[in-house]
């Protein structure tokens, strides 16, 4: 039998390597014959640590949640008996969570062993890039690309095939394939999952991209707070290569392919393409005027072409299975599947992967499984700090290019942040204008003192302090700072703002006008009191952290509004429901 | 290496040789700085003026170049840190659900700001964008020597007990 457990880093940090030490402890005890492996992030993160054990009749069960504490009975009646502990087990609706998604830049992730070439090889890994070298043009390889119309994943979605081409048209021998390992959007985490649970595929398509433009070299460029993901990338090129599938003469093809990892060092702006060049040379991070574009001029002034990892992860997939396979899934301007990682107030939090066109309910309710606590579903934030909040009043929105854009959000990397009525989206906004303030290079001024600016109009209305006039001048600003700035990160800044002043200008009109926040979340627009509903238990004034809470044991309690600090904790605390907030 | 200060006379005392060999590797490859600059943090925890000079000298990258390129990342300090380093993610899904409160649960118990040290030198707070855990949010992430460990689902009285059992060990 083997006993497999999902350790990614969302596996790891609820526990998955304490609970894989105790099966081998517990294996080794009673002398089992069963070995414990481990594998990538399913997707179902809110599940973990999940543990797979396969009989040696290949059947497998699911065991979810699984803490040490549970191991045992798991060994005892499932690996010493063979009787699985249908108690423990992934339920019907949870299975489901799964089972809805179409998998192909996932389909190796929570089942494969990361660290083991062997297993990716016997999932029909690295056969693309042996058809690619033995048998096809560069010519036809692109051709291909362009039959599937994979576009890109990273956020602008410009068709791969095209910088694919113009690279390999750009005179020059010495050409460089770079994956934009840096997901730098706050809220998603796809590419980690690929970097940790499949890295040879990034592999595989970095080659494929390699031989299709006529490059030779590829750089990898990686978050440094992804340590996994670098440990996991260097175990599977160290494979790659003394399997000779990375390295010299490819397939005995002549072809010659080698990749090597950068770190990042922790720049939003990176995940503009000069920019990220800059700081590949070892320079700030600071983008520059375009054309030349680094198709012509890039990495060392050579051509370069820059393709994120999920759009790269597919690449395999489709030279594997055609084209015209991948251009079947999808609508018919954005072809394919993409993987959304789903947070915030949702009930099953983690990574989906969809085809394109699905609409938002079918996700956030059909797999995600709805609103956490059930509460009342009231915005989704996708495209992170570049997108924009999109109101449960469009939640029938298609998830593709065409029309998320036309809500004012964008696809983006695929964060998918799920809001309910507790979530203030003038907070929401100020948080990400927030985030594009410290991010900005500051090169160009409308960013720089822009974005500045903006921040303070949101942060005085988000302290009660809002004037007339405000919701205008922010709009004035959106525009100015999108027009003068040279990338794009000055240029979608703004759109957090637009969207919610355009489906949530009534919050804004709120907070500055009546001095109301309506999620009661703005500490300074709201009130806590204790109603006559309260027993005198004394717990609120224990948990009280400044001292603000008097009354007799068995009395009704008051609040000092002067000493308040409003940091909710008697309303957590209280059994009595007797605590309001207005 | 050579004894030779910076221009405005200050020497340096600190012998780099644990530094020596990664710049041996590195010093002339070019495009390499951010990759000295993360392996002098990763030695010694911070980058210190004295650091940078010497970084500088077997480069020919001149400090103030350096400086411009330490101060533009978010990763690189030039302040030294306590013995567990928190990062506290502030990525919209932590935010979302309440990174806000945990951080003032932190800053409460341990009294220092994002950025700070506390005066025992054993935490330092330090707000990041995003661990990209974000199903287990709200998330902070404890580096040390000991390993890199994460922690989800908290809330203000859990990160409160997590931090109790680290001091504790400590």
């Amino acid at each position: 039998m083997k006993v497999i457990i999902g350790q990614g880093s969302c596996g790891v940090a609820t526990g998955a390597k304490k609970t894989a030490a105790e099966f081998e402890k517990l294996i080794a005890e009673k002398n089992l014959d069963a070995v414990v492996d481990i594998t990538g992030c399913v997707g179902t993160c809110y599940l973990e640590p999940i543990v797979d054990i396969y009989g040696d009749d290949g059947a497998l069960t699911r065991y979810v949640k699984v803490q040490p504490e549970n191991v045992a009975e798991i060994v005892e009646r499932h690996l010493a008996k063979g009787e699985p502990v249908k108690e423990m087990a992934i339920s019907q609706e949870d299975q489901q969570f799964i089972e809805k998604q179409q998998r192909v830049v996932l389909r190796n992730c929570g089942v494969i062993n990361p660290e083991n070439i062997e297993e990716y090889i016997a999932a029909d890994g690295y056969k693309a890039i042996e058809k690619v070298v033995t048998s096809m043009t560069a010519d036809e390889v692109i051709e291909e690309i362009k039959i599937s119309g994979l576009r890109g994943r990273g956020g602008a979605g410009f068709p791969t095939w095209f910088k694919w081409d113009a690279a390999k048209k750009s005179p020059g021998n010495e050409k460089y394939l770079v994956c934009n390992a840096d997901e730098g959007d706050p809220g998603a985490f796809m590419d980690r999952s690929v970097l940790e649970g499949d890295p040879h595929s990034l592999l595989e398509g970095m080659i494929i991209a390699g031989y299709a433009m006529g490059a030779n070299e590829g750089v990898i460029y990686c978050r440094a707070e992804y340590p996994l993901a670098i440990h996991r990338l260097e175990i599977a090129m160290d494979q790659a290569r003394e399997k000779g599938v990375l390295g010299k003469n490819l397939f005995g093809s002549g072809f010659d392919f080698d990749i090597r990892i950068k770190a990042g060092a922790g720049a939003f702006v990176c995940g503009e393409e000069t920019a990220l060049i800059a700081s590949l040379e070892g320079e700030r991070g600071m983008p520059r005027l375009k054309p030349p574009f680094p198709a012509a001029k890039g990495y060392w002034q050579k051509p370069t072409d820059i393709n994120n990892v999920e759009t790269l992860a597919n690449v395999p997939w489709i030279l594997y299975n055609g084209g015209a396979a991948f251009g079947a899934m999808g609508t018919e301007k954005s072809k394919g599947t993409k993987v959304f990682a789903l947070a915030g107030k949702i009930k099953k939090g983690g990574l989906v992967e969809v085809p394109m066109g699905l609409p938002l309910r079918d996700v956030i309710y059909g797999i995600g499984g709805g609103i956490k606590n059930d509460k009342e579903f009231k915005a989704v934030q996708m495209g992170g700090p570049s997108g924009g909040c999109i109101p449960a009043s469009l939640i029938d929105t298609p998830v593709d290019y065409e029309n998320i854009t036309k809500t004012g959000a964008i696809v983006g990397s695929g964060g998918m942040i799920v809001m309910d009525e507790t979530t203030c989206m003038v907070d929401m906004a100020r948080y990400f204008l927030d985030f594009t303030r410290k991010e900005s290079c500051g090169k160009c001024n409308y960013c720089r003192i822009g974005t500045k600016r903006m921040l303070e109009i949101l942060e005085r209305i988000t302290e009660g302090e809002g004037r007339d006039g405000d919701i205008e001048l922010l709009e004035e600003l959106a525009v100015k700072i999108k027009d003068g700035s040279l990338c794009g990160l000055g240029q979608t800044a703004p759109n957090p703002v637009l969207t919610t002043i355009k489906y949530f200008r009534n919050e804004y009109e709120d907070h500055i006008y009546k001095k109301k926040c309506t999620a009661k979340s703005c500490k300074a627009l709201i009130k806590y009191d204790i109603t006559d509903a309260c027993k005198g238990c004394t717990l609120c004034s224990k948990k009280c952290p400044v001292g603000a809470i008097s009354g007799e044991v068995k009395g009704q309690h008051v609040i000092d509004q002067d000493k308040c600090v409003k940091c909710g904790r008697c309303l957590e605390s209280c059994k009595f429901n007797a605590i309001t907030v207005e | 290496m050579s004894e030779k200060g910076c221009c405005c006379g200050h020497t340096m005392d600190q012998q780099f040789t644990e530094l020596a060999p990664v710049l041996d590797k590195y010093a002339k490859v070019p495009g390499s700085l951010i990759t000295i600059l993360q392996k002098a943090q990763d030695i010694y925890g911070y980058l210190s003026f004295d650091a940078i000079n010497y970084i500088s000298q077997a480069t020919g990258i001149k400090p103030a170049k350096i400086y411009g390129v330490a101060t533009f990342y978010s990763q690189f300090r030039l302040k030294p840190i306590g013995k567990y380093l928190i990062m506290l993610c502030k990525g919209t899904a932590c935010h979302v659900n309440g990174a806000d409160t945990i951080e003032e649960s932190i800053c409460e118990y341990l009294n220092i700001q994002d950025g700070e040290t506390t005066e025992d030198g054993l935490f330092t707070l330090n707000n990041v964008a995003c661990l990209g855990c974000c199903s287990l949010a709200p998330v902070m992430m404890v580096k040390s020597a000991e390993g890199d460990e994460t922690y989800g689902n908290l809330t203000k009285d859990s990160v409160k007990e997590v931090l109790a059992e680290i001091r504790e060990r400590a």
